[in-house]
């Protein structure tokens, strides 16, 4: 059994790619009121492509350091991982964004699995597995151990999350979301394109997936098609915990849920005398949403739903 | 006109977060009367509506329907112990039809359930046939009875209102409570609505009312209360209420009728 | 299309037509499909089956308008159910029981006898069908509960989560106590039993079942087994739908606080339609288990959920015959299509490009997105617009921000 510091630092480096996936999330809902179904897909589509770049790599430049490669590899998923949501929101979306809820919903969940077929198709059904590429000594911290590359996860989740702080706080197109998000007719009314600000949206939360797809490839050595639902799930709970529709939230809930489940792992043995093991794992994010729905429902940070007067 | 007290309600107190809605607002109206609650916007007219029929938990206040206590907890409770409403912004269920929305308002007081609806014993049979029957006479008595078989969002927004007074008048009530079902009307639409809720009242209905019509509403309640800011100004005969200067400086704001 | 109508109020006379074609046709299928072999009438089979799935969802989705990602939960209960009761796994239960708690083991093997121990317990399909629908039923509500004041969307991820959660424990629960034996499943369930009859036929027949001196494959006898239940379940949901409660449950889907006000409890009719919803599940469930003789968790997955919920979707949100056709649809054709589109890719390009399974996911999530895109209302909406809920859940967003 592991110890509490490795358990903590485990769930933290989890958690870091829940924040990430989480805040895709809860960006989407704060503008538009949905949740995107299929984002999960999107950190699946990101270490696709990432895994793709790093073999072209290997047969056309190699000879790179490991570190240049993943990095090669998250500069070119980005973009794709960016398109293909604004694709998704240009053609299954838009058109919907008046009708029932049940509607966007339903066509969120058929773009999932039309990712996933794409994503079948083109890469196979089989995992495949992800190159380790940084130096597979781990480092020892305090007689926890954790790898070179969950460290550079840890900072490429900090380092992105510090980015996105400041674009919404400091610049212009964060303003305009922040605005979109509390009252988009008055947005609009402000003079805020408020699509081009919903297009932003899809964009840096696919960006962030395709952080975390890479580097969830990289940490587990293997990837899938169906790679990006359980944890794209898992990130919607994240985001209900930290206060759907705050970023600020989404990481906390994120790094949470992430220290949640791995504590849980590793003591849900002695807590049930037994008689639940640790495969039970996937099950705390949805008690977590559970309880969260029930007792205390605004999340952590409180809720921030679009204002619709 | 009888005496008896139907509806008594004292002392309601109600605060949502840094804003006390209501304070210490009661009313007591007496069976067979139409009482009036105006007041100027923002006043907490609708909130009180929402408190009496248990779509907001109240803070504090006495609750009493027909001389027994009822408790404004849950509103299918109201509407079983007989309060029915109509609300501010209608809300119909748009996709069913005319008759099918007057059926709804007869569920409380139904009994068919599972077993019912499967098997259609002759209990069951008969009930529905008697709920359809209900339904079809409410529609008539609104004056909408051509159009039991529409869908209801497709019908025009006065006949909303009626359908959905009607919806309300199926439940039994003890006490009809519509909120400004003059809402929106035209000076034609408003003189029918004035002649429905005089034929109700002569069935012998209670009636309470929002309006802010203020000449619909002196031509036709028996009394009325006045709200501001939470709290009640004044009481009394439409007729002193045109003359308290506290209503006058609310909300009259000084003309006459 | 026209011609076909099932509009039993506004149209009776064109409808019984309609409805006694239907039948016909469907009398007469496996008799003329058995020239071909036994797989089109297989097909058809599961087909029945995920039309019954279909047609308890749309209690839920269709009527109540509460958007269930979780049900395909209440198949697998009735399936394992079957698994347990129907099959030597109760064997193999009570020895891991006996480990840890030897008397109830005891207790056990004195209620049911001691043959439990070497062969499980073996109830008849007369007691294992109502103990489906009872036990679906219940977990319908007990899983319906807390969803009760959520919001459309966060009702639908609150059942996705529940299914989740039901699909690990049926993968797990085989360690320390063997409920469901894992990953691996539990096989060797007995077939359905009626009137004496193994509808898998009895030993050395080859699959044909004797009744009455005629003498048909199994999968025909299970065929007509099916279709009975799929037509019970449409005349119960069709009545359940034009009563007193159906108006209750699309009074709550079109406007909540309106059907509080009016005095329905909203509550207990919420988790009324999931009861019901389950029940139809859990004993589509069993007959799954048994039909196969085997059930893994595999074949309860969210992707199966999703899949019942497309055809609910594409067929006509809460229009009873637009579900069954898309329960057809989409149940039947993709097998279909694997018939015929792998052999005719094989013979025009020499090898498979794309295979069954692939085009069966392209279709269900093309199925989705589209129908959402152009007609939310189905392919085969109702005629009376008072079945459809298109206005529904538009009326979520101001509730929800109350609540």
């Amino acid at each position: 059994m592991e110890t509490f510091l490795q358990q903590i630092l485990n769930g933290l480096v989890l958690g870091s790619m829940y924040a990430l996936v989480a805040l895709g999330y809860t960006m989407v809902y704060g503008v538009l009121n949905l949740i995107n179904f299929a984002h999960g897909d999107v950190l699946m589509i990101g270490a696709m492509i990432g895994l793709t770049i790093l073999k072209l790599l290997e047969t056309h430049a190699p000879g790179l350091s490991g570190g240049l490669q993943l990095a090669i590899a998250i500069l070119g998923a980005i973009p794709v991982a960016v398109l293909v949501n604004i694709l998704i929101e240009r053609i299954a979306y838009r058109r919907l964004r008046n009708a029932p809820r049940l509607a966007p919903l339903i066509t969120a969940i058929g773009v999932s699995i039309l990712l996933q077929t794409f994503a079948m198709m083109i890469w196979g059904r089989s995992p495949l597995p992800f190159p380790q590429l940084l130096s597979p000594e781990p480092v020892n911290i305090g007689g926890a151990l954790i790898s070179h590359t969950q460290i550079l996860l840890l900072a490429l989740a900090a380092a992105s999350m510090v980015a996105l702080v400041l674009l919404v706080e400091r610049t212009r197109m964060g303003r305009a979301m922040r605005a979109v998000a509390e009252n988009p007719r008055v947005a609009g009314l402000m003079g805020v394109d408020s699509n081009r600000v919903i297009v932003a949206t899809f964009a840096i939360g696919a960006a962030l997936a395709a952080v975390a797809g890479v580097m969830w490839g990289a940490n587990y050595a293997s990837i899938t098609f169906t790679m990006g639902v359980l944890p794209g799930m898992k990130a919607f709970c994240a985001a209900v915990l930290g206060g759907i529709g705050n970023i600020y939230g989404a990481m906390i809930g994120g790094i949470l849920l992430g220290i949640i489940e791995a504590l849980g792992a590793g003591y849900i043995g002695d807590l049930t005398g037994g008689f639940l093991g640790s495969h039970y794992q996937d099950i705390f994010a949805f008690i977590v949403l559970i309880l969260v729905l029930t007792l205390r429902p605004s999340g952590i940070m409180g809720e921030r739903v679009a204002d619709r007067a | 006109m009888s005496s008896e007290i139907l509806l008594d309600i004292a002392g309601v107190n109600k605060r949502f977060g840094g804003l006390q809605a209501l304070t210490d607002v009661g009313i007591r109206i007496a069976r067979g009367q139409i009482v009036g609650l105006i007041g100027p916007n923002g006043a907490g007219k609708t909130t009180f509506f929402n408190v009496i029929t248990g779509l907001y938990q109240p803070d504090s206040g006495t609750f009493q329907l027909g001389g027994k206590p009822y408790s404004p907890s849950a509103p299918h409770e109201v509407a079983k112990a007989g309060i029915a409403r109509t609300f501010q912004n209608i809300r119909l269920f748009g996709e069913m039809s005319a008759l099918e929305n007057v059926m709804v308002g007869r569920h409380v007081r139904t009994r068919q359930g599972v077993f019912g609806a499967i098997f259609r014993h002759k209990a069951a049979r008969l009930e529905e046939a008697a709920i359809r029957a209900r339904a079809q006479e409410l529609l008539d008595f609104v004056g909408i009875g051509q159009f039991a078989q529409r869908t209801a969002k497709y019908l025009s927004y006065g006949d909303q209102r009626r359908l959905e007074i009607a919806r309300a008048l199926a439940t039994d009530p003890q006490l009809l409570a519509l909120d400004e079902p003059a809402a929106g009307m035209n000076a034609t639409e408003k003189l029918a609505l004035r002649e429905l809720l005089v034929k109700i009242k002569n069935e012998g209905k209670t009636v309470l009312l929002i309006e802010h019509d203020v000449k619909l509403m002196m031509g036709l309640c028996d009394r009325i209360t006045v709200l501001e800011y939470g709290k009640q100004i004044a009481e009394g005969l439409p007729s002193e209420i045109q003359k308290n200067e506290a209503v006058i400086k609310a909300y009259l704001g000084g003309a006459h009728e | 299309m026209a011609l076909l109508t099932f509009d039993l109020q506004h149209k009776p006379r064109q409808a019984r037509i309609s409805m006694a074609a239907v039948l016909a046709l469907m009398l007469v299928f496996p008799f003329v499909a058995s020239q071909f072999g036994n797989s089109w009438v297989r097909i058809i089979d599961i087909a029945l089956l995920y039309i019954m799935l279909a047609l308890g969802l749309n209690i839920v989705v269709g009527f109540a308008g509460l958007l269930d990602l979780g049900y395909i939960a209440f198949f697998a209960v009735g399936a394992y159910l079957v698994g347990l009761f129907a099959s030597p796994q109760f064997a193999a239960l009570l020895e891991s029981l006996i480990y840890y708690s030897p008397t109830l083991g005891e207790w056990l093997v004195a209620l049911f006898g001691p043959e439990i121990q070497q062969k499980g317990i073996h109830l008849s399909v007369w007691a294992v069908v109502p103990l489906a629908a009872l036990v679906a039923g219940l977990a319908g509500a007990l899983l319906g509960a807390p969803t009760l004041k959520l919001r459309g969307d966060y009702l639908a991820i609150v059942t996705l989560g529940f299914g989740e959660i039901i699909r690990i424990f049926m993968n797990n629960l085989n360690d320390p106590i063997n409920f469901t034996n894992g990953p691996q499943g539990i096989n060797m369930i007995d077939p359905i039993r009626v009137f004496g009859v193994s509808l898998a036929g009895e030993q050395g027949s080859g699959g044909m079942v004797d009744i009455g001196g005629y003498a048909m494959p199994s999968v025909n006898a299970y065929y007509f087994l099916f279709l009975f239940l799929c037509i019970a379940t449409i005349f119960i949901t069709s009545r359940l739908q034009h009563s007193r409660l159906g108006r209750a449950w699309v009074a709550i889907r079109e406007d909540e606080i309106a059907a509080k006000a009016m005095g329905i409890n909203t509550r207990n009719v919420k988790l009324l339609a999931f009861a019901m919803g389950a029940s139809f599940g859990g004993v589509a469930g069993a007959m799954f288990g048994a039909f196969q003789g085997f059930v893994s968790p595999e074949s309860f997955s969210l992707t199966e959920s999703i899949a019942v919920l497309a055809m609910v979707v594409l067929g006509g949100i809460g229009h009873i015959p637009g579900v069954v056709l898309g329960g057809m649809l989409l149940a039947a054709l993709p097998e279909v299509l694997r018939h015929v589109v792998e052999p005719a890719q094989q013979a025009l390009f020499g090898t498979v490009i794309i295979e069954a399974e692939v085009l069966r996911q392209l279709l269900y999530g093309l199925a989705l997105v589209l129908i959402m895109l152009v007609n939310p209302a189905g392919l085969w909406p109702s005629p009376n617009r008072e079945e459809r809920p298109n206005a529904a859940l538009a009326h979520d967003e101001q509730e929800g921000a109350k609540a």
